[in-house]
């Protein structure tokens, strides 16, 4: 035991920081134990997160490395925040992500209130609705596209046979106006049961005697409704809506595989269409400053919301 | 039975479980088409009206493991058919060329799904330990910074991840990306494994040491047992995330290491995507997450709202 790395520094360690039992100082250890992840972070995160901040001000092409980047100062971001195409899909991006918020809350919640009703079996239906959000969303993405083929499509099919419709008439890929929404249809069946949970956890927070007293004030149902459950879940359902809002701003594979930002670019939301720019057009310097806008549009939103989030928790 | 005015009526349940069973019959039924889809020939795969009574074949997972090339029908008539394999793949005059990719990519997907799973929680259960029962100076931001680093975009810090793994000849490895998912899933993994580790009584130690262990045997003989489940099913959330990750894979790697997801969507057969065996493919992909997440439901449906919430 005597040569252990451990007992050797420990030797090493002064006597006033070691703590009178064996082997290193708390101290010590705390760094030894925490040191390697912020160091990963730094190395994986950070420092990424800072070369990307340098490089938006210069012209950099990455399939060129040879090339001596030019510093072009603030002029990628003014040509980013000029662009029209790229407002173009800031507001596909917006949309999609009130829809399938929108969606997702509304029947993520009514799940979460059924299932709080605790009928017989309720945890195996609950693990079936949750499959769908453990599965990889480009391979999510890979076999819806094959559900919305118009020809042989089982979605096509059923749509068809409730509608009437002929079902090569609708193409929810290939047309302008249906391309958005079938990305919002398997965005909501891939993450709705997020919310369920979330709204779940903050359905069975809420004590039974709450419940109680308003039944001894004869609060009719309606009212508990609306006066405790509703205000109870609010904050459970706004976190809910904070990380399916961050992480949909962020969406990549799925509509890429779905719909690879067509057709046209109506469903190119920013994160394709910045991947266009760094890694197929490789304007490295452009991009990184796209990068940057996005995640400073993230993070700004996110604290403002935040900072609701704590108002009504205070409540 | 006790009155309770919580307690739903038994009308309100047998809707709600109604209700409730419905949407999950409709949820998975994209999930058995594809696995039904798997299971087709090619022509029953893109047939109209889609069918739903079929005779399965193993066409569809024949063609996702091998590669195929037209013969002559002297060659043909020559040699044979062997294996039952073999035997599928002549109805179309072909014989088997060899493996697909596909084989080596699941194995990528494996190797870099349970090395950065490893890694994740062997730093996570360290800094996890050293944040929960040390001071450690500012304290609260640190675990701030580390919870931050997840709202990045991937793509924001894929351009420069791409150019130092140029640099460092860590681009299309097995390391490059398990240090990537690594760094990814480390702050899910430190928030997740402290509040575990937070449960665990101080007093056990606190025994421990009195009884002569160091800082190091108390916390591997008497910590580590305590948080067992816990780091299990930690674990298991870091794995479904790299086994799941698609930008990083398909952006930082293009053959020694890329995982299935990116090549699951290329396997092209006669005229177009071959789907019955991107079918079957994704079969294959999904089975490990979906039998995880049914034997660990438990864990893992606490584990999404506890984390979440904690946030």
């Amino acid at each position: 035991m005597s040569d252990t790395p451990a007992t050797i520094a420990a030797n090493a360690t002064p006597p006033r920081m070691a703590r009178k039992i064996k082997g290193l100082s708390d101290r010590a250890i705390a760094w030894i134990f925490v040191g390697p992840t912020i160091f990963l972070l730094l190395a994986i995160n950070i420092f990424p997160l800072i070369w990307t901040i340098r490089l938006s001000f210069t012209n950099f092409k990455a399939n060129r490395i040879n090339r001596e980047p030019e510093w072009v100062g603030l002029r990628n971001y003014e040509r980013i925040l000029t662009d029209t195409d790229i407002w173009l899909n800031m507001q596909a991006t917006a949309h999609f992500l009130f829809w399938t918020i929108f969606f997702q809350v509304l029947i993520g919640f009514t799940l979460a209130y059924l299932i709080n009703k605790k009928f017989k079996g309720n945890d195996l239906w609950t693990t079936i609705i949750v499959l769908p959000m453990m599965l990889s969303p480009a391979v999510v993405g890979n076999f819806w596209k094959f559900l919305y083929q118009p020809q042989i499509g089982l979605f096509n099919y059923i749509i068809a046979f409730f509608t009437g419709k002929d079902p090569s008439s609708f193409e929810m890929l290939g047309s302008v106006n249906l391309a958005p929404w079938s990305i919002v249809i398997v965005d909501t069946w891939m993450w709705t049961p997020f919310v369920m949970l979330i709204c779940l956890a903050g359905l069975r927070s809420i004590p039974d005697y709450i419940y109680e007293a308003a039944e001894v004030d004869r609060a009719s149902k309606l009212r508990q409704f609306f006066t405790i459950t509703i205000p109870m879940v609010l904050p459970f359902l706004m976190l809910a809506v904070l990380f399916r809002g961050i992480e949909n701003f962020k969406m990549f594979d799925l509509v890429v595989q779905l719909t690879g930002g067509g057709p046209g670019s109506t469903t190119e939301l920013t994160s394709i269409n910045l991947k266009r720019e760094a890694f197929e057009k490789w304007r490295t310097g452009y991009a990184s400053a796209y990068a940057i806008i996005l995640f400073v549009t993230v993070f700004g939103l996110a604290s403002i919301y935040v900072k609701a989030l704590n108002k009504v928790k205070e409540r | 039975m006790s009155f309770s005015v919580t307690e739903p009526s038994k009308r309100s349940k047998w809707f709600a479980g109604t209700m409730v069973v419905i949407y999950a019959l409709v949820t998975m039924l994209p999930l058995v088409w594809i696995m039904m889809t798997g299971f087709k020939s090619p022509s029953d795969a893109i047939s109209y009206p889609p069918k739903v009574v079929f005779e399965p074949t193993l066409e569809g997972y024949v063609n996702l493991f091998t590669t195929r090339t037209r013969q002559t029908d002297e060659f043909l008539a020559a040699n044979p058919p062997e294996t039952w394999y073999e035997e599928i793949v002549r109805q179309y005059d072909m014989v088997i060329a060899g493996p697909s990719k596909f084989g080596e990519r699941f194995l990528n997907s494996v190797i870099i799904g349970f090395g950065s799973t490893f890694l994740s929680i062997f730093l996570g259960t360290l800094a996890a330990y050293a944040f929960s029962r040390f001071k450690i100076p500012l304290a609260d931001d640190l675990l701030f910074f580390i919870l931050s680093t997840r709202m990045m975009p991937p793509i924001a810090v894929a351009i420069p991840i791409f150019l130092m793994y140029r640099q460092l000849g860590l681009s299309d490895t097995h390391l490059g990306m398990i240090l990537l998912y690594t760094g990814v899933n480390i702050s899910l993994a430190v928030w997740l494994l402290k509040g575990f580790i937070d449960e665990i009584p101080l007093e056990y130690e606190e025994a421990a040491l009195i009884d002569g262990y160091t800082r190091f045997q108390a916390f591997y003989k008497v910590v580590l047992p305590q948080a067992a489940t816990g780091i299990a099913s930690t674990a298991i959330f870091c794995l479904i995330f790299a086994w799941n990750e698609y930008a990083f894979a398909v952006l930082l790697t293009s053959g020694t290491a890329q995982t299935a997801p990116p090549f699951i969507p290329t396997i092209i057969g006669v005229g177009g995507l071959d789907w019955p065996a991107v079918a079957a493919g994704a079969t294959i992909f999904l089975l490990p997450v979906m039998i995880f997440t049914i034997l660990l439901r438990k864990h893992l449906l606490r584990g999404i709202t506890f984390g979440a919430v904690r946030k």
